[in-house]
């Protein structure tokens, strides 16, 4: 896939880093306002796309992209289910998805337990899946139909 | 604001039917578009910021990439058959349009009004949220804490789908 124009590529170089920052700002403060892991990941893998469609995919590694997201995906997944875990072992009650750390002052950043952890968990999954999707048609479309 | 909920469903359904019957598939796409923003609006209405965020976001990419894909395939919708089997589609159409609709009445019937009904269940989940899971944001105590598991249903479903991707669109064994 080719690039765009100047114009787009230099608009992209301004914005890109802004949209991925609130991306991060919507998992981190999923607990306080609007938002979440579901809609900060879309975010995230949407300037990677926005990225990728802007400058082209010839001077990237595809396989190499498919393959790090792909690991990112899967481990965001096994940590979700490792924290659910820990909650039943140090709990105490033996329940799963148990909160076991300390709910501190609502309101605060650093509050609620485990539920940042599991934003964060899967904002990441979210980020890498969808990235990963695209990341498959892209090579379908350059490796296999050339 | 109830009748603009009924004018914004009604261009949805129009958008749905008009992405059906176009012959070209990017207007059909951004036709489609309209589906999903309408949603946004009437999510947004109905005081639901968290799922309007989420709609927004997904609606948004979802569309990028097909637009992405049909202007690197082809833009040309295959012809379908026309003559006597739709009018046996149309008539089931309608018959199934009217079923649906008669239950639908009849089950909303039994309902007590649209936000005014506060549930047992709800309320355990509601009143004391904030305080038994410790989260500002009802919504996601909720998600995270009392309803972990529909969460990891959802995780688990994305990880399907691209497993699913990845097995179809595979390069090796191409090869």
């Amino acid at each position: 896939m080719k690039g765009m124009t100047v114009i787009v590529k230099k608009v992209t170089e301004l914005m890109c880093g802004v949209i991925f920052l609130y991306g991060i700002y919507i998992i981190i403060h999923g607990h306080l306002t609007p938002g979440g892991g579901f809609a900060g990941g879309v975010i995230i893998a949407g300037s990677f796309i926005l990225l990728i469609l802007s400058f082209g995919s010839d001077f990237l590694a595809l396989k190499k992209e498919e393959t790090g997201s792909s690991l990112i995906e899967s481990s965001a997944i096994l940590t979700f289910l490792i924290i659910a875990v820990l909650g039943m072992i140090i709990g105490g009650t033996g329940v799963f998805f148990k909160n076991f750390l300390p709910g501190g002052t609502i309101g605060k950043l650093i509050s609620a337990g485990v539920i940042p952890l599991y934003n964060i968990a899967i904002g990441m999954e979210v980020a890498a899946a969808i990235l990963t999707i695209f990341l498959a048609l892209l090579i379908y479309k350059d490796e296999v139909l050339k | 604001m109830e009748i603009l909920l009924i004018v914004i469903l009604v261009l949805m359904i129009g958008g749905a039917i008009f992405s059906l019957e176009a012959r070209d598939l990017l207007s059909a796409v951004i036709a489609y578009g309209i589906v999903g923003f309408g949603l946004v609006i009437c999510f947004l209405l109905l005081q639901a910021p968290d799922l309007a965020l989420v709609q927004i976001v997904v609606e948004t990419i979802t569309l990028i990439i097909m637009i992405a894909v049909i202007l690197n395939s082809t833009r040309e919708d295959v012809k379908t058959r026309g003559g006597i089997r739709s009018v046996f589609f149309v008539i089931f159409a309608f018959i199934f349009a009217g079923l649906f609709l008669y239950f639908f009445n009849r089950v909303t019937g039994t309902l007590s009004d649209f936000g005014e009904h506060v549930m047992r269940m709800s309320e355990a989940y509601v009143l004391p949220g904030a305080e038994k899971t410790g989260s500002a944001n009802l919504v996601t105590g909720v998600i995270f804490d009392f309803r972990g598991y529909d969460t990891l249903g959802e995780a688990t479903i994305l990880f399907t789908a691209v497993i699913g991707v990845l097995t179809v669109l595979r390069v090796k064994g191409r090869k």
